[in-house]
């Protein structure tokens, strides 16, 4: 029977189960321990798992990244919160230049099994600082995985997935999903890297979209076929390194247009990516364009009124389609 | 090593820490002038002058454990026991290296030996070693990590956190500050206003301890205290080590901030000439001319070795990208 469950408590669950599964997984961030997350997604681990597997950390993101993934470079597989992605920042040289590079730097003698979590892209009026998508910065660095879950069930099972990989995984949620409800299987499961998953059927035009915007992108989509006639299908990478870019071929071929959806900037996002894999494989296949609906090129404003205009829209993705489809 | 505290070393020792040291200097000697040959490229940073550091400081280890260190790290891969052949492979970029030619100079991984890496971003390193030790506390292995930093690494953000996690969760690693006086080309009294960085471990109730290398066993016998604390306490120390060096930052750097009345000074207190003199004073002297033969002999040996090791594959450079 599949359980309804928040985000935050799908992401528990996968932390508590792989802790239970693996004694090297141990939990360390800001707040995870006596606060029980900033977030609650770590609620109750300190007091089932005890000091040793869930660290409470200083202000120190740097200090405390490049610790989890020294231990991890000696085999332990720290889960890394930062409240928030806008902090890894601060991390940045950490994760870069040490997480992604220690494997080939030592010929694969050491791999760095961590992984990078917390929450991503837009909040609710946090403005520039704590507002932003930060998967392109990853997605740019090879050694790094980077994942975007949409759905509790995915926060999970990729998750857990992530924790068992052997190289380090920035995986980023979304700010304002953690009280987003869905379905979650009941019992053991694992959902591999790498592998798409088309999240609505459809034979006009493909979208593709991550993490907390595909909601919009398939709110558009219905808005598409009862308004214009027009059946999207929207397909969710899921990682964006590796990309599974032979489902978006596939789906592409199928519909002979595309839309990418997504947060963050334009200039050279993960979306910039998607269509030059997506013109260079799919040319003869294209009716039209490859369009992108990404945030508007700014850093993101405080009120309501302009962050909304600033995101990408149900309005906008619509019109997208409309152009790439010419009606 | 807490029975060093109290013996002074055998002839035999001082044989054997006067061959790592010397190895050290000529095997750098060798680099600079096959480097100016163009064999070796990129940055390449000679240990020439600090030797006694890393010697004195690597022999109060067990074999198990770590080290990790900055990209001045040549003569730390050779006192942790890395062959001359692989280390100098590496550096001409050989299939035959430690890195398999992945690493280059900088980046030297000895994992079998306990090197767990250069690291070329200044600083950066440090929180990664305070992450090791961590493992061996969270494991309870009884392992120490020794880290290695120059003096311009102790300005860093990421030095201070990693020093302040350390403290805070009792983490048995210890810093070692190199303090060459020059950050590249910038001195010290102008990378700080407090000369005694050792004091750096203050703020972070950390134990510390500041000497100069000019005996190679008081390296070995001061950062053996450190290692016992670590190992028996679980507390982290900071050490400051003064020494020289007597090249430049790297090969590219003509090192034209300093007289050469400062150097010619300083090469006179050469910690491998004091314990030449010690052997010497010992009645041993005779034996020096051998050890300086055995040592040359590894070193053209090395880089006969280097030169003759194939480029690596082509497809070496995509294999360990990912596990």
């Amino acid at each position: 029977m599949p359980r309804t469950l928040q985000v935050r408590e799908a992401l528990n669950e996968a932390l508590a189960e792989e802790m239970e599964r693996d004694e090297r997984v141990f939990v360390m961030g800001e707040e995870v321990g006596h606060y029980q997350g900033a977030y609650k997604v770590t609620r109750g681990l300190l007091e089932r798992f005890g000091p040793r597997r869930v660290w409470d950390t200083p202000i120190n993101e740097g200090g405390f990244a490049g610790i989890g993934i020294g231990a991890a470079m000696v085999g332990l597989r720290p889960v890394i919160e930062f409240m928030t992605f806008n902090f890894s920042l601060v991390a940045f040289d950490q994760i870069v230049n040490n997480a992604a590079k220690i494997r080939q730097m030592s010929a694969g003698r050491l791999s760095v099994p961590i992984v990078f979590r917390g929450g991503g892209g837009a909040a609710r009026m946090l403005a520039a600082q704590h507002s932003q998508a930060t998967e392109p910065y990853y997605a740019h660095v090879p050694g790094l995985k980077v994942v975007v879950p949409s759905t509790p069930a995915e926060y999970k099972g990729l998750l857990k997935a992530s924790i068992r990989d052997d190289n380090p995984v920035v995986f980023i949620e979304s700010e304002l999903m953690y009280g987003a409800k869905g379905e979650v299987p009941d019992g053991e499961y694992v959902i591999p890297l790498g592998v798409a998953d088309v999240k609505r059927p459809g034979t006009d035009c493909t979208v593709v979209s991550w993490g907390r915007i595909l909601h919009t992108a398939l709110e558009a989509a219905e808005v598409l076929a009862k308004e214009h006639g027009i059946e999207c299908e929207v397909v969710d990478p899921r990682t964006l390194r590796p990309l599974d870019e032979q489902a978006i071929f596939a789906s592409v071929r199928k519909t002979n247009r595309c839309v990418v959806v997504h947060e963050g900037w334009r200039y050279g996002g993960v979306g910039a990516e998607v269509v030059d894999r997506v013109q260079s494989s799919c040319f003869d296949w294209l009716d039209a364009p490859v369009e992108r609906v990404c945030n508007v090129d700014v850093p993101q404003p405080y009120a309501r009124e302009l962050e909304e205009l600033v995101l990408p829209s149900v309005e906008r993705v619509v019109d997208a389609v409309r152009r790439a489809s010419y009606r | 090593m807490s029975d060093a505290e109290a013996t002074a070393p055998t002839l035999d020792e001082m044989r054997s820490f006067y061959r790592e040291m010397l190895l050290q200097r000529r095997f750098e000697e060798a680099a600079a002038r096959v480097y100016t040959q163009g064999k070796i490229g990129g940055f390449c940073h000679l240990y020439i002058g600090q030797e006694a550091v890393g010697t004195g400081a690597i022999r109060a280890l067990r074999p198990d454990d770590y080290v990790v260190t900055a990209y001045r790290d040549h003569g730390h891969a050779l006192s942790k026991g890395s062959s001359s052949r692989a280390v100098m492979a590496e550096l001409f970029g050989r299939s035959t290296g430690t890195s398999q030619g992945l690493g280059g100079s900088m980046h030297l991984f000895d994992v079998d030996r306990g090197l767990l890496g250069g690291y070329g971003i200044v600083g950066g390193h440090v929180p990664l070693a305070a992450g090791v030790a961590f493992a061996s506390k969270y494991r309870g292995d009884g392992r120490v990590t020794l880290c290695f930093m120059g003096d311009g690494a102790v300005n860093q953000g990421v030095f201070f956190e990693a020093m302040q996690l350390a403290s805070l969760w009792s983490l048995p690693v210890v810093f070692i500050v190199e303090n060459n006086l020059y950050a590249m080309g910038t001195p010290l009294s102008m990378q700080t206003p407090v000369e005694d960085i050792s004091l750096k471990a203050v703020p972070f109730g950390m134990d510390r301890d500041r000497f100069e290398d000019r005996d190679v066993f008081e390296v070995r016998r001061r950062v053996g205290r450190a290692v016992d604390r670590a190992r028996e306490e679980g507390r982290p120390t900071f050490l400051e080590v003064l020494t020289y060096r007597y090249r430049g930052h790297s090969m590219s750097d003509p090192a034209r901030y300093r007289t050469k009345e400062e150097v010619e000074e300083r090469r006179l207190r050469d910690p491998l000439l004091f314990l030449e003199q010690r052997i010497k004073d010992a009645g041993a002297g005779g034996d020096l001319a051998a050890i300086e033969e055995s040592v040359a002999a590894e070193v053209e040996d090395a880089l006969e070795f280097a030169e003759n090791s194939p480029p690596p594959d082509p497809e070496v450079a995509t294999r360990f990208v990912y596990a």
